[in-house]
């Protein structure tokens, strides 16, 4: 399938460079940070005296989790405010008012969380103090918070008898210093090279050949689309985000940024084997993930190269599908970028999803209803996984008649609540949700479109807000009180009920003697654990979902018309 | 207990009929939640039904229909239960029925003894029993010896000795002395003794739940709150299509998805574990106690009666230089022939077998037989003048030498071999000169290497226990394939071995009789106590084995694996089965809204009414169909746990995906074939 040839080799970009990344991760949460170490270090010891923390001190993981939160509300009220007090900020060339109330909670929600949904016009909303100083810097952080739990949650089972689970200041210090800010860079440096824009200037008016009048927003972006990938945060600078050609100039920028989405969830992955002292673990872990995000890639990718009997109703007889897509970029970048960035929890778009078939529209939902875990986020989609894994590890190794063990660590009653509160919170809280919307006029004002399209607008919306991903099937009109404060409630829940008990089994398992492995321990590297593991991954996701997607991308396919 | 005893008999089967339906108390039902809520539901749906017949509207015919079903899904788990604790109450009367009411000879403490009822026996109370006496409580021998029938317990008709003082002094209730007299010191209070307990473990009374089934229970639990999430939001997503679904039709999906199969078999699995263990004789303190012998990674077992036979046998005469073999074989046999040990045996059979040298009676006069003291470790015979000797090796040195004679410059060596090789060497002389060596060779039991080696792939080390020297353990635990020994084991080496174990992490179980084993038993994670042993030892142990057969140990352990693998499972294919359900279901129930999503009814139903149906009745009649297998425990082979892992997710995911598409396929037909459409 020639198709294949454009996901393939990015994949394999990605997961090539994953590789040595794991090892630097794994060096930096355990502070050997080398040469960067020297030359950052100052900056590191000024953020531990600011932060009034040391290092070496340890916390245990309530102490972990209250740190998290209180991180992440002191980062939510600042947004608030910064937005709230737009007007009086400086670094506003084009002079922007105060965002109001329920846009300000949404956004600082969608942020704090690492989602970066966007119910507003970024370049006619936020001024370039609130993007560089408030958003920017969420960018950084909030995907360092997801990385640090991640790493939180891998001590917690690779320690012995340990009561801490790690300095959570240390590591978020650390992630952002020695991982995300160079990658950034460098990555920031070659966007700009390539065109993308970076400047202090405000919006341009220019005049068109055929003489009407062009207003061209610009400012400091190049530097956030990097971190807006790498970060798998998604929240652009422009309303047609990753489309743009100032955020996206060229198919060497697009070809970067979509690599840059997967290379820091692909080498969690392999942090996790390395950090547990079994690097077929994480070779495991990663090999679940391509499987999930190969099938959706492989099904998309055909469905947008099909034609359909809804686009042949509709006039269109041709296939590809180039409905919503940037010209500048074939189908295959666009739809291998839909499937990424549904897949990890990034929402960055450069094509519109709401164009897509259903199918590929189905996939993208699915990509994220699967719990953003195929990579998912930076840490996130490891710890998602790992909730995956504990479900797995229970049900496999009940079935090989022992007390199920995770690499020597007992998965009972504690660990069994925690793990599912962590995966069954989303599923829950979506239909919930989703239910609400479609029983209130105000839910139902929402969607453009009719019928399956419509109800799969309102799905899309709740599930990129439920796994933090940020994506919008662009037909709902999301900037109403509504969905404002449905989203952003949507966001935190479904950012932090997953952290507390993801940290919660953290320490658990940490408190634990790691018991030796044998022949008769189960396996958790092998194929067959890797398929039980999908399988788990998928049957939750059907079990959950299957009814109400019937009501969407289903019947949408199915009737084999447009909305 | 009688291995003969009927498992399935007509009585339990109506008893579990009556008892299904005793079930039905919602109070009772409060222990298997998710039952429970199939019964709210079928209660809701059955108010619904009254409503739509009471006022003519809906479509009763199949509301009817659904109800029924959904009460006879509630029954149908009941039933389950009812049968696993209807079996266990069947062998508890069996086991009531040896309960003694015989009188009891207590003996006073001034002396003399009263006539008392023996359950009115209070632990402390010092009883006498005679050749034909039941004993009439469970107790400790005090004093004397006697031969006893244990077979009203174990099964086992072959009399044994008890005796006072040793690692066989323990008695229980309900068994007869068959010669001389005991006295017998009672060490449990009525309603405490083993037989008690153990019909309190067969009928379920005193069941707990385990650790790994109380983590199950919240799986299944959290599973079903998400069903109820799934079915609780469709009304409004349904309004929002255009179609409107109808109680009978949400119960039904809801019922179907969750997880009423392993919900309704799950005590049953527990009961009937519990129940296998006990017609094997081992009596568990707990069903935690069962489920960690599953757990065990590190088996000790002694190593004679688990690996060797009970008795070592000669197999070998190695003389020293210049003495013919014939003439040490001789001298062997003389040495023995009052030697009524099996070992001493063994050598009067090899020495005919090997040179033909006839078996003498020791009818003489002369003959003055030495038995074997602690101290001499040798015996012999003094008979015509000659002086013939059999013993340790460096005894009959020191009585070679003392005597004026010299210790021939090769038996060394050969005494080395022969220990080297994992025998033990007998050295004989006769008139001070010493003849050589007999090999006296511990037999393994057959197949043991076979079963050592299945619990080696099964992850499960074994630690042979022994208090010979290290050279001949080493040869023996080569041959017999463990993967460790501890030679000259004491108890405090024995209790620092399972220390060290525990340390690295590894679970250990271990049998033991004698009551310096006592403190190794409390400290081992699986400890299972030999019946005849002492009471300290039993009381030290969580489980204790009626038969007193210490390779029980190993089928313990398998029992504690099935138990696990059957809830295992029986988990993967409860919830491998909603795909199928699914695709019956939610087909049907928006294809009024959207007639396309008749594509996704792969099976092909009937029709959208019947697929709902089938669904609702395959889901009922799944929870029976796997009624015996709960009971009965999936299969379990001791192989490698990755080699399990493949198996049951094969059968049972792969399985339960696919079953019930044919089984829900095969309702539907019959369906249509009785005229329902």
């Amino acid at each position: 399938m020639p198709e294949l040839a454009f996901p393939v080799i990015l994949v394999a970009l990605a997961v090539a460079a994953a590789w040595p990344l794991s090892w630097w991760l794994e060096r930096v949460y355990a502070g050997r940070t080398g040469v960067l170490g020297r030359v950052l270090g100052p900056a590191e010891r000024g953020a531990y005296r600011l932060l009034r923390t040391d290092p070496g001190r340890e916390h245990g993981w309530a102490a972990y989790a209250r740190c998290v939160l209180l991180f992440s509300a002191a980062c939510f009220l600042l947004l608030c405010l910064l937005q709230r007090l737009q007007a009086h900020l400086p670094l506003n060339p084009d002079g922007l008012g105060a965002v109001s109330p329920a846009p300000a909670f949404n956004t600082a929600a969608s942020f704090v969380t690492n989602t970066n949904w966007q119910g507003y016009v970024p370049e006619q909303t936020m001024s370039q103090l609130i993007q560089m100083a408030g958003l920017s810097v969420q960018n950084f952080v909030s995907a360092a918070v997801g990385m640090a739990v991640a790493v939180a949650l891998v001590r917690g089972i690779a320690r012995s008898r340990s009561g801490t689970v790690g300095n959570f200041w240390a590591d978020l210090v650390r992630g952002t210093l020695y991982v995300l800010v160079p990658i950034c860079l460098a990555i920031a440096v070659v966007l700009v090279g390539r065109g993308a824009v970076m400047t202090f200037g405000g919006t341009e008016t220019v005049t068109t050949l055929d003489g009407g009048t062009q207003h061209i927003a610009r400012g400091p972006f190049a530097a956030q689309e990097a971190v807006k990938q790498l970060g798998t945060n998604g929240g652009g600078t422009f309303n047609a985000n990753s489309a743009h050609p100032l955020s996206n100039p060229t198919a060497l920028t697009n070809l970067l940024a979509n690599w840059a989405l997967l290379v820091v969830p692909f080498a969690f992955a392999f942090t996790y084997g390395r950090m547990v002292g079994r690097r077929r673990e994480g070779v495991a872990i990663l090999a679940a993930m391509l499987i999930l995000l190969g099938a959706g890639l492989t099904t998309a990718l055909v469905a947008e190269h099909h034609a359909t009997p809804a686009l042949a109703a509709a006039g269109y007889d041709g296939a590809p599908n180039m409905e919503g897509k940037e010209q500048r970029f074939t189908v295959d970048e666009a739809v291998t970028w839909s499937v990424t960035t549904t897949g990890t929890s990034t929402g960055a778009v450069n094509s519109m999803h709401d164009s897509y078939t259903a199918t590929a529209g189905g996939v993208q939902m699915a990509m994220m209803l699967l719990g953003e875990v195929a990579p998912g986020g930076v840490g996130a989609g490891l710890y998602g996984m790992l909730l995956f894994v504990l479900v797995a590890v229970f049900v496999g190794g009940l079935m090989i008649g022992r007390t199920p063990e995770l690499l020597g660590k007992r998965i009972g009653s504690r660990e069994v609540r925690l793990a599912l509160l962590g995966v069954l919170v989303m599923p829950v809280g979506f239909l919930l949700c989703v239910a609400v919307a479609a029983a209130t006029g105000a839910g139902t004002a929402g969607p453009l479109n009719a019928g399956p399209h419509g109800f799969s607008e309102i799905l899309y919306a709740f599930a990129s807000a439920w796994n933090n991903n940020g994506s919008a099937f662009a037909g709902l009109s999301a900037n109403t009180d509504f969905y404002d404060l449905m989203l952003g409630v949507a966001m935190l829940i479904g950012r932090f009920g997953v952290i507390v008990p993801v940290l919660a089994l953290a320490g658990a398992l940490a408190g634990q003697q790691r018991r030796p492995q044998g022949p008769g321990t189960m396996p958790s590297s092998s194929p067959v654990f890797v398929a039980l593991l999908v399988g788990t991954v998928l049957l939750v996701g059907a079990l959950s979902f299957f009814p109400a997607l019937a009501l969407g991308p289903f019947a949408e396919a199915l009737t084999g018309r447009l909305y | 207990m009688s291995a003969s005893m009927s498992l399935l008999t007509g009585a339990i089967v109506r008893g579990s009929v009556l008892g299904a339906l005793r079930k039905l108390d919602p109070r009772q039902l409060v222990r298997t939640p998710v039952i429970l809520c199939v019964e709210v539901v079928a209660a809701l749906v059955t108010g619904q039904f009254a409503v739509d017949a009471a006022r003519g509207g809906g479509d009763p015919a199949f509301t009817g229909q659904i109800v029924i079903w959904l009460w006879l899904t509630v029954l149908f788990a009941n039933f389950a239960e009812a049968l696993a604790e209807g079996r266990g109450k069947a062998q508890a009367e069996a086991l009531r029925a040896t309960r003694t009411t015989t009188m009891a000879r207590r003996l006073r403490p001034g002396g003399g003894e009263d006539a008392v009822p023996a359950p009115d026996l209070r632990a402390g109370d010092v009883v006498v029993c005679e050749a034909g006496d039941l004993i009439p409580g469970d107790g400790e021998v005090a004093e004397g010896i006697a031969s006893v029938d244990e077979s009203a317990i174990t099964g086992e008709s072959a009399p044994v000795i008890r005796a006072a003082g040793g690692d066989r002094s323990g008695v229980t209730g309900g068994t007869r002395v068959l010669s001389d007299r005991i006295v017998v010191r009672i060490t449990a209070d009525p309603g405490h003794t083993f037989l008690d307990r153990m019909i309190g473990l067969v009928e379920g009374a005193v069941r707990q739940r385990t650790p790994n089934e109380i983590a199950l229970s919240i799986l299944l639990a959290g599973l079903t709150l998400v069903f109820v999430a799934v079915v609780g939001t469709l009304p409004p997503m349904a309004d929002l299509a255009g179609t409107s679904l109808t109680l009978a039709v949400l119960a039904s999906l809801f019922v179907a998805l969750i997880p009423t199969t392993i919900g309704a078999l799950l005590s049953a699995i527990g009961i009937a574990g519990m129940n296998r263990l006990v017609r094997r004789n081992v009596l568990a303190t707990s069903g935690r106690a069962v489920e960690a012998a599953g757990d065990v990674s590190v088996l000790l077992l002694d190593k004679t009666g688990t690996i060797t036979l009970g008795n070592r046998q000669a197999a070998r005469f190695v003389p020293v230089a210049g003495v013919e073999a014939r003439e040490l074989a001789e001298a062997a046999q003389l040495a023995s022939l009052a030697d009524e040990t099996p070992e001493g045996r063994s050598i009067v059979v090899l020495a005919k077998e090997a040179f033909g040298i006839r078996e003498r009676e020791l009818g003489d006069a002369n003959a003055r037989f030495v038995p074997f003291t602690a101290q001499t470790r040798m015996s012999g015979v003094d008979m015509n003048g000659r002086v013939l000797r059999k013993g340790a090796p460096d005894a009959i040195r020191h009585l070679v030498r003392d005597a004026g004679g010299t210790v021939p410059p090769d038996l060394d060596r050969q005494v080395e071999e022969v220990a080297r090789d994992g025998a033990t060497p007998i050295v004989v002389a006769a008139d001070g000169r010493i003849l050589g060596v007999v090999e006296l060779r511990d037999i393994l039991k057959e197949g043991i290497r076979e079963r050592f080696a299945q619990l080696r792939a099964g992850g499960i080390r074994t630690v042979m226990i022994t208090g010979d020297n290290p050279l001949t353990a080493a040869a023996i635990a080569a041959e017999a394939g463990v993967d460790d020994f501890l030679a000259e084991a004491t108890p405090e080496a024995k209790l620092a071995l399972i220390r060290a174990e525990q340390e690295k992490g590894q679970l250990v179980a271990m049998t033991g009789d004698g009551t310096n084993d006592a403190p190794a038993l409390a400290q081992a994670d699986v400890g299972v106590a030999m019946n005849a042993g002492t009471t300290a030892a039993k009381e030290a142990g969580n489980m204790v084995d009626l038969d007193s057969n210490p390779t029980k140990l190993i089928e313990v352990v398998e029992i504690g694996k099935q138990m696990l693998i059957t809830r295992g499972a029986l988990t993967t294919f409860s919830v491998a089965n909603d795909v199928a359900k699914f695709f019956a279901i939610v087909p049907a129930m928006f294809v009024a809204a959207y007639p396309q999503l008749s594509d996704l009814d792969v099976l092909r139903l009937g029709s959208p009414q019947s697929a709902i149906l089938s669904a609702v009745i395959f889901n009922a009649l799944v929870i029976v169909l796997l009624v015996p297998l709960a009971l009965r425990g999936v299969r379990v082979r001791t192989r490698s746990a990755a080699g399990l892992l493949r198996r049951n997710v094969l059968v049972y995911g792969l399985g339960g995906i696919i079953a019930p598409f044919a089984g829900i396929k095969l309702v539907d037909l019959v369906l249509s074939l009785l005229g329902y459409s």
